[in-house]
């Protein structure tokens, strides 16, 4: 399935991040994901308001020693598992 | 060695067990704690702040009823407050759109909604109440929130022919998540296994329609199937493993590592009301008797398998070979397996004539069925 990169992703309903001795997670029902480099840095950013594109490209800066592409599959990738587990909603963006 | 034990994960809060159905399979235990014994709000908000401390990230708020709690919408806050992430686990009644609202206000995260069926004579047969018509009205009010929304369909052989129906509820739920959960044989399950327990075509016309489900549902409802485990060739990682995730609370306050732990005679449980959660965890007899894998026996003890269903669900061990440290008899390796296909015989055999093809479901005359209910405590 591809993600449209003009879309904007924000947690799904039920989902939020909570923290745990000193460990960012992702709730969500019956699970939770732990958090941590480059997983958080994505999640952070899954607030409605950042486009699939624009979350690649502030990664992209943030991990700059990285091949671009790979990082920009590599979200892709986290991405398409998240919606897969029901814990992102996609709001179409602007064209 | 306390400090080698992992953190616990989750708290299956146990409010009450009273509660307005009477499902024929329900995990309580036969014998239920009366509402005289039960914590107060008090002590059920430090098990909260106790837990969260103890590392736990999730409370599932189940009963009996939770909302049989006066103090549900407190409950809900104080362990929101302590950092919990809160699911209620409910059949939808008592409820009503101003009580919801307070719950959603509160802090609830999640709300898992339970159905007996998809037809209301057949759910209403099953929880032996008047309930189906408002579980459907409760879905629609939870619609409007922004929460959390499980649907939870418990299946057995009286149900299960009514997947399609389901399915149509489930379509018109906007639910994140809906689990096709098949009866486990605890507590009142066990009393009623006869008659709950599915065929093998029942289930496999199941597993067929499900795989169809999921591609139809894909990105929008995820589909939680659980296999009766009877029916399965290895044993279920019963509760993650006895004490290595989970830990559940009972309405009078005992810590078990899972709800029918209370069939294994000889053990000891400590109660919430005289140790701290944390204590009870890393040091309890009961948490230490199947934490690490010294009581296990052939086949298990040399299994590759044991580091991933740890020898299976010890209180089945102890129901069907009295013997809980026994391989899970359902495990196809267990010495005592033919026990369960002895049982599985029977059912298949038995209801042979009356299974019919694919493509006319069986149905069966509920009223020709003598149930064994289960009270309300007292």
């Amino acid at each position: 399935m591809s993600l449209d990169l003009n879309s904007k992703p924000r947690l799904a309903a039920g989902c939020r991040m909570g923290e745990n001795n000193n460990q960012r997670v992702l709730l969500m029902p019956e699970r939770a994901l732990r958090l941590h480099g480059p997983s958080l840095e994505i999640v952070s950013r899954c607030d409605g308001k950042h486009s699939v594109s624009q979350i690649i490209g502030e990664l992209q800066l943030l991990y700059s020693k990285a091949e671009p592409h790979k990082v920009e599959q590599d979200i892709l990738g986290y991405l398409d598992l998240l919606q897969k587990e029901r814990a992102l909603d996609f709001e179409a963006g602007a064209v | 060695m306390p400090n080698t034990v992992q953190n616990p994960l989750a708290l299956v809060a146990e409010l009450t067990h009273r509660c307005p159905l009477h499902c024929v399979y329900c995990s309580n235990p036969l014998e239920l704690q009366a509402r005289s014994s039960e914590l107060s709000t008090e002590t059920w908000s430090r098990v909260f702040k106790e837990a969260a401390e103890a590392g736990v990230l999730q409370a599932d708020f189940t009963g009996g009823e939770p909302l049989a709690r006066p103090d549900i919408v407190e409950l809900i806050r104080s362990a929101r407050a302590a950092g919990l992430y809160v699911s209620l686990i409910t059949s939808g009644l008592p409820l009503d759109e101003v009580k919801l609202d307070l719950l959603v206000d509160a802090g609830l995260d999640h709300f898992q909604l339970s159905f007996q069926g998809a037809r209301e004579e057949t759910a209403n047969d099953i929880s032996g109440t008047k309930s189906h018509q408002h579980k459907l009205r409760v879905l629609e009010w939870v619609k409007r929130y922004r929460i959390g929304l499980t649907l939870n369909f418990v299946i057995h052989r009286q149900n299960i022919d009514e997947l399609e129906e389901m399915l149509v509820i489930v379509k018109g739920s906007g639910a994140g998540c809906v689990e096709f959960a098949s009866v486990q044989y605890y507590g009142w399950a066990f009393a009623n296994r006869e008659r709950l327990l599915p065929t093998r075509q029942q289930l496999d016309r199941c597993v067929e329609r499900l795989k169809r489900a999921e591609e139809e549902l894909q990105g929008r409802t995820r589909i939680v199937f659980v296999v009766p485990d009877y029916y399965a060739k290895y044993p279920k990682p019963c509760v993650g493993g006895w004490g290595r995730k989970l830990l559940l609370v009972t309405p009078h306050g005992e810590v078990l590592p899972c709800h029918a732990a209370p069939v294994i005679p000889g053990l000891k449980f400590e109660n919430v009301k005289n140790r701290s959660l944390r204590e009870i965890w890393e040091c309890s007899e009961a948490f230490q008797k199947f934490r690490r894998e010294d009581w296990m026996q052939e086949p298990c003890k040399s299994c590759d398998r044991r580091a991933q269903d740890f020898g299976g669900c010890r209180c089945q061990a102890m129901l069907l070979t009295a013997d809980a440290t026994a391989t899970d008899p359902v495990c196809s390796l267990a010495p005592q397996r033919p026990k369960v296909d002895a049982i599985l015989r029977q059912i298949n055999d038995h209801s042979a004539q009356g299974t019919g093809s694919a493509a006319t479901p069986i149905t069966i005359q509920s009223d020709k069925i003598q149930w064994l209910y289960r009270p309300n405590p007292s």
